[in-house]
């Protein structure tokens, strides 16, 4: 267990570390000087943008560009934008971080509460109008973009209705619509998965032989089935909150959220690399943390995944 | 294709036992399932209207998607404009049914050069393990663990925002659970009978590989291809959406909802089309992904 933890974590760093050389290499491919935008329409000489390149050390070689960069990284420090001077970046990102955090984690409960329980419902009553209900719902959920369901929401409860803020984060009425619109896709993609991983735990051995046994239907289901149902849906949702933070991206956008997505949004529209390098390695050291707890949440649980 | 044609007892050669003979009436039984599964006929039948409708679009429009009518901006649905006018006056009509030519070609092309890195690349991992294995292993893994869309805003920034860019960053970006699926097969694969069959006749690697091995992976990517050319699609809308896809005044659904999204106090029509659009489109490739998965094998049938 210890070594198979070990051996995940090297790889989780080496994972971390391709990302950040091959984020920090795309952006070296990136037209457009960032001190020219820095100094807009200004009138400078070339032996000022030379300065101003060897102040923020933009002179040197990409190697030690990244390694100076990779090496104050890893002591916490970000550094501060060029674009937006002498704001720090790690409180940019934070700020940042804490409003999708916010969002994300609502909608994700909202998504869990609800479609847990529909996909084991729909299980059970396989072949049931319930079952090909939410089955239909899931599938749209699925195919509808979810900013376009959140522009749609806009006309609706704030330009016709007039009842929701449609942009910005100052009310808590302002949090309901990005938290929904972000809870659909979540909540289609897992009922169908519960419901997945239910009817294939109800056609296994023991499932017959409890009921044989003659015990409550309503035990069965909770204590048998559903217990082995959650499993793999635990993994994925361990998987998808990994995401879920990348995926706020437009729908931030559509809202104005004053979140990562809109933020990582803006930086790359004005050319402001430095904070994009950062969301993007934030981002990964997510994914990457999450699917080592997720797999390890999974051995817990399940003892055979230790055995392997 | 002489080369391991070896006589077998009782007549057959290695070749009709290991293939073609059952491949024939397993491709009957695959379409027949497929065709028991009426949803996916559905969304087979929605699919070919949309090619259909993307080939001959300057037949099909009523009007030029380009064609600006200044008097009539943001006009409602009448029986000239059965969808109404944009923000510019454009047939809103005319534009989605040539805004199904950017999705059919990045949601067809990207998912068709993903396909072809990953199965690659996944192939060549398990089929020689060891340092090769590590290394595109690790590369997957880097893949896999970059927030996607990300990446995309990113890449399609810094090579500048068209239609072939966009292709080729969407399938640049999205073959990598490709050749984690193919790693895992091709792993099982290669020591089967058949392949030790195929070397013993003199095949070299690259003939084992190419001719025995990734054929017989290939069902489950298949699945996984249709159900991805959805996601593909949506990915294209929202990078066109943000103003980092096809550029303008090209009609794509993303960026005619981008228009709607700036009007969208005064002429909220122009954001409702293109939205359905992108779903039907992407529920069709869904049901078919889903048809095909029943058809292709049976035991994940859900």
């Amino acid at each position: 267990m210890l070594t198979y933890l070990i051996q995940r974590l090297l790889q989780g760093i080496l994972v971390i570390f391709l990302v950040s050389l091959l984020t920090f290499f795309v952006m070296q491919l990136a037209p457009g000087d960032p001190v020219r935008l820095l100094v807009g329409e200004a009138y400078v000489t070339p032996e000022q943008l030379d300065l101003i390149r060897a102040k923020w050390g933009l002179d040197q070689p990409w190697y030690v560009q990244y390694w100076t960069w990779i090496s104050n990284l890893v002591r916490g420090d970000l550094g501060t934008s060029i674009i937006r001077q002498g704001v720090p970046i790690s409180e940019m990102v934070s700020d940042a971080a804490s409003m999708t955090l916010r969002l994300s984690v609502m909608s994700f409960l909202i998504a869990a509460c609800i479609a847990i329980p529909v996909g084991v419902l729909a299980a059970i009553k396989r072949y049931s109008w319930f079952d090909y209900g939410s089955m239909l719902g899931s599938t749209l959920g699925v195919a509808v973009p979810n900013y376009w369901i959140g522009l749609m929401a806009i006309v609706i409860f704030s330009v016709q209705l007039g009842w929701l803020p449609p942009y910005g984060a100052d009310s808590w009425r302002a949090y309901i619509l990005p938290v929904i619109v972000l809870a659909i896709e979540e909540m289609a993609a897992l009922a169908r998965l519960t419901r997945g991983a239910t009817i294939e735990v109800m056609g296994q051995d023991f499932v017959t032989t409890s009921r044989a046994k003659g015990l409550a239907p309503r035990i069965v289901i909770v204590r048998h089935i559903v217990r082995n149902a959650l499993l793999p849906v635990i993994t994925i949702i361990g998987y998808r909150i990994a995401f879920i933070l990348s995926g706020t991206i437009v729908v931030e956008t559509v809202f104005a959220w004053p979140g990562l997505g809109r933020l990582f949004y803006n930086s790359i529209q004005s050319h402001d690399f430095q904070v994009v390098q950062a969301i993007v390695i934030l981002l990964t050291v997510i994914v990457v943390v999450m699917n080592i707890l997720t797999d390890l949440t999974y051995a817990i649980i399940d003892p055979r995944v230790r055995v392997r | 294709m002489s080369g391991h044609a070896i006589p077998q007892p009782g007549g057959v050669t290695l070749r009709e036992a290991t293939q073609p003979q059952q491949q024939t009436s397993e491709r009957r039984r695959i379409l027949r399932r497929f065709m028991r599964y009426k949803p996916g006929l559905v969304g087979l039948g929605i699919i070919i209207l949309l090619v259909t409708l993307a080939v001959f679009a300057p037949w099909i429009a009523p009007y030029s998607p380009e064609e600006i009518n200044t008097p009539l901006r943001g006009a409602s649905p009448s029986s000239n404009y059965w969808l109404g006018n944009d923000d510019i006056g454009r047939d809103i009509l005319s534009r989605l049914i040539y805004g199904s030519r950017i999705a059919l070609i990045v949601g067809i092309g990207a998912t068709a050069i993903a396909v072809t890195i990953g199965v690659t690349v996944g192939a060549l991992a398990g089929y020689f393990g060891g340092k090769v294995d590590f290394i595109l292993s690790r590369l997957v893994d880097t893949l896999m663990a970059f927030p996607l869309l990300a990446l995309l805003l990113t890449l399609s920034s810094v090579f500048g925002p068209s239609l072939r860019n966009v292709v080729v960053v969407i399938g640049l970006t999205v073959w990598a659970s490709y050749a984690r699926l193919v790693r895992a097969e091709v792993l099982s694969l290669r020591e089967r009978d058949f392949v030790l069959a195929a070397r013993a006749s003199g095949a070299g690697d690259r003939r084992i590989i190419f001719r025995h091995i990734v054929p017989n992976a290939l069902g489950p990517v298949i699945v996984i291809a249709s159900l991805a050319v959805g996601g593909v699609i949506i990915l294209e809308s929202a990078l066109s959406f943000l103003g980092l896809g096809v550029s303008r005044p090209t009609a794509s659904w993303g960026t005619m909802l981008s228009d709607g999204r700036e009007y969208i106090r005064n002429y909220p029509h122009i954001a409702i089309a293109p939205g359905v659009a992108i779903t039907i489109t992407v529920l069709s490739f869904n049901l078919v992904g889903d048809g095909l998965r029943d058809a292709l094998d049976p035991r994940q049938r859900e």
